[in-house]
């Protein structure tokens, strides 16, 4: 029903005039064709997003973390903690010293909602604030709240009296 | 629903007392939020008190959706140029520049063009528009093409309007008296001069010198 202002008939018309039609019921019109397109670029789009994200998480394990320096072992009381960045500088992670002999270091990121844990070690757990999630201070397992997954531990080895961050493990729920 | 086929919608603007009835009762309705989308304009105020209404002519190839750049501006299968998608206008105001007519509104506070639809609440329910329902001297007229030609011998309708080198279909119809012999409006005929259109409209209207 259209008529144009250069007088000439519908498939005469440039591309943009075809793609966007004055007309209410061309505009709502949808093809068969532009249906099938839309859905094989949405779909494509997902599955080559899942992969990408399959081939980092691959990547990122098999790939050596650095080691690095977290003090003296004597540095912390029994009960005390200490906030450090690992493997980067944007990631955070707790180390809390748990009795005389042992040390636990987890990644600070609820595996919830993202939001920073607290450590609890009178209670042996670690606290999220924002959904009262809890984490056993030893082994990072959730024990209560909405967290299902355990936080990322950071591997730990003594060497003499200097304690040192050398791999992270991040265990499936 | 749509506009019955035969129901259409005249304007005489010969007609036109100035009452302002069709703006009060353009205002009533709720669909366009209490604002009038018909606007009374004085021919030429310094000479003569003659209004004329201004009511969206939709036209067959309308201008304000050509230039409308969010693809806001739609027409449905009646030949209705409908107001503005309100959530795809961006009040760039390139329809209320286009309008040959004069009639999209832009209403800055709701960022939104607001124009006449013909009440299409209305007409396609078979309603007269608000404007026309209250008419006093029925310069604004909805209805067939019987009754118009029944009710107004001397005049007929004309529905081809010439702006320049545009010519321009409607679907709205105006009366001209019947024994003129065009069939097209020419709008800016009184701006043309010798070949084409002079394209210093501005200019020369801003320095024309009074005829008396």
């Amino acid at each position: 029903m259209s008529q144009f202002p250069d007088g000439k008939l519908e498939h005469e018309q440039p591309r943009w005039r075809q793609d966007f039609p004055i007309d209410w019921t061309q505009d709502q019109y949808v093809s068969r064709r532009d249906l099938l397109k839309f859905l094989v670029v949405v779909s494509c789009g997902f599955s080559i997003g899942q992969l990408w994200i399959g081939w980092q998480s691959t990547g990122r394990r098999s790939s050596e973390l650095p080691r690095k320096s977290l003090g003296k072992v004597t540095d912390l009381d029994v009960g005390g903690s200490l906030l450090f960045t690992y493997p980067d500088d944007k990631e955070r992670c707790l180390l809390v010293r748990i009795s005389e002999t042992e040390h636990v270091a987890f990644s600070q990121k609820c595996t919830h909602l993202a939001c920073a844990v607290v450590p609890e070690p009178q209670h042996d757990r670690f606290h999220c604030p924002c959904h009262s999630g809890y984490f056993d201070i030893k082994s990072g397992h959730p024990i209560a709240g909405p967290p299902r997954r355990p936080l990322p531990q950071v591997e730990l080895e003594v060497v003499g009296e200097e304690i040192y961050a050398v791999g992270m493990k991040v265990t499936q729920a | 629903m749509s506009v019955p086929s035969e129901m259409h919608f005249y304007m005489d603007p010969n007609r036109c007392i100035g009452c302002q009835a069709c703006v009060q009762a353009c205002s009533e309705c709720d669909t366009h939020k209490g604002k009038s989308m018909i606007h009374l304009e004085y021919v030429n105020r310094r000479e003569s008190v003659q209004t004329v209404p201004v009511i969206c002519m939709h036209c067959d190839s309308p201008t304000c959706a050509e230039v409308c750049p969010a693809d806001a501006i739609k027409r449905t299968e009646d030949g209705v140029v409908q107001t503005a998608r309100k959530e795809r206008c961006i009040a760039c105001n390139n329809c209320v520049l286009a309008c040959p007519f004069g009639v999209p509104k832009m209403e800055t506070d709701l960022k939104l063009m607001m124009k006449c639809d013909m009440c299409y609440d209305r007409t396609s329910e078979g309603k007269k528009p608000m404007c026309a329902s209250v008419c006093p001297s029925q310069a604004l007229f909805f209805g067939t093409a019987e009754e118009i030609e029944r009710i107004r011998p001397r005049s007929r309708p004309v529905n081809e309007f010439r702006f320049g080198r545009q010519t321009v279909s409607t679907k709205v119809f105006m009366m001209v008296p019947r024994e003129s012999g065009e069939s097209t409006l020419r709008v800016t005929r009184s701006l043309e001069r010798g070949r084409g259109v002079n394209t210093d409209l501005l200019l020369d209207n801003l320095f024309q010198e009074d005829d008396e």
